[in-house]
């Protein structure tokens, strides 16, 4: 059992936090290492996205407004995100698989958020969903390229999907605390976006003449806080600072 | 990598009602990513409302070792600026 016990539309909150803020964190191990200046900044530019949604989510999840405690001040089995998120950068066809895989789940998610029957996750699916509708389509634009492209570029984009392919069951998973957000009308079922995602990620993947990777023994376990090894090691790089110098300002 | 891809120029329209302006350029694979690349690089403070991505390559330049025949014959003309007119208060933005 984790630490903090909370309540569904907290927990909730906390999913949708925690996916944004370690895929930020995630994404911005780019900068300055983007294969060309352009995907860089493109990269950042989404990242950022990214930890701004993260800020609002967690300052909301937190009760105080206090995200940062949140995201700084909780250990690995605390956190409560999908393990798609946290896979590793690998290459950049990889890093674009992982998007790819991610951001399409959650553009279709938020554009139902946006009737959620809570007034915060439907304001802030509002104004989400534009930024992950720009996510999603440069993601599937560089699938596209890197699938159809050269010899080597369609083999590197191949193995990004392959990495990545079994943490999607995940993001369908209902659990009992998901449940209970879902029934008064706080959180989206899931499930219910299934066969959109599938046949939207098809799509992308007949454009980029790619198949879609067989499906493998699926690994659960993120939204309960039972993470890779690899979530310990961005906590590290991310929450030194703020641990070491807790009264730093910047 | 990057000098394998073409150059673009990039242009923005900061209003509506207002001209394209040239920003700078992006090297891009193809027309849909340079608009990408010119988004995330010239648009991410606001910037601007509308893009148009040229490649440099279809850009014709004057060439600048004709700039004394071209320019300069237009520095003595003083004639050709509407200076010598009274402009009535009620005209504004000119």
């Amino acid at each position: 059992m984790a630490t903090v016990a909370v309540d569904p539309r907290t927990d909730y909150l906390l999913r949708l936090g925690d996916d944004a803020l370690i895929l930020g964190q995630r994404l911005s191990e780019w900068c300055g290492h983007g294969p060309v200046l352009e995907v860089d900044i493109s990269l950042a530019n989404l990242a950022l996205d990214l930890v701004g949604q993260a800020t609002l989510l967690l300052n909301e999840a937190a009760g105080d407004g206090d995200g940062d405690r949140l995201a700084f001040h909780r250990d690995v089995l605390d956190f409560r995100n999908c393990l798609l998120v946290e896979q590793p950068n690998g290459d950049f066809a990889q890093t674009i698989a992982r998007h790819l895989l991610y951001t399409t789940w959650q553009h279709l998610l938020l554009q139902r958020l946006t009737e959620s029957s809570d007034q915060f996750l439907r304001e802030f699916a509002a104004k989400a969903v534009k930024e992950i509708a720009y996510h999603r389509e440069l993601a599937s634009d560089w699938t596209i390229r890197l699938g159809d492209g050269t010899e080597e570029s369609a083999r590197r984009m191949a193995e990004g999907l392959d990495w990545n392919w079994r943490f999607v069951p995940e993001l369908f998973e209902v659990d009992e605390t998901v449940e209970l957000a879902i029934s008064p009308g706080i959180a989206i079922e899931p499930r219910g976006l299934e066969a959109d995602y599938r046949s939207a990620i098809d799509a992308v993947l007949k454009e980029a003449k790619l198949a879609r990777p067989p499906d493998q023994r699926p690994i659960l376990g993120g939204r309960r806080g039972h993470h890779s090894e690899h979530l310990g090691h961005i906590l590290a790089a991310m929450q030194f600072l703020p641990r070491t110098y807790p009264d730093a300002k910047w | 990598m990057s000098s394998d891809w073409p150059l673009w120029e990039v242009f923005v329209r900061s209003k509506g009602g207002l001209a394209h302006r040239h920003v700078g350029s992006v090297h891009a694979p193809d027309a849909e990513l340079a608009l990408a690349h010119a988004r995330d690089t010239y648009t991410r403070r606001m910037e601007g409302v509308s893009l148009w991505v040229v490649p440099s390559a279809e850009i014709v330049a004057s060439d600048p070792e004709q700039a004394g025949e071209l320019f300069e014959p237009a520095e003595s003309k003083i004639y050709r600026h509407p200076t010598f007119y009274d402009i009535p208060d009620e005209v504004k933005h000119i």
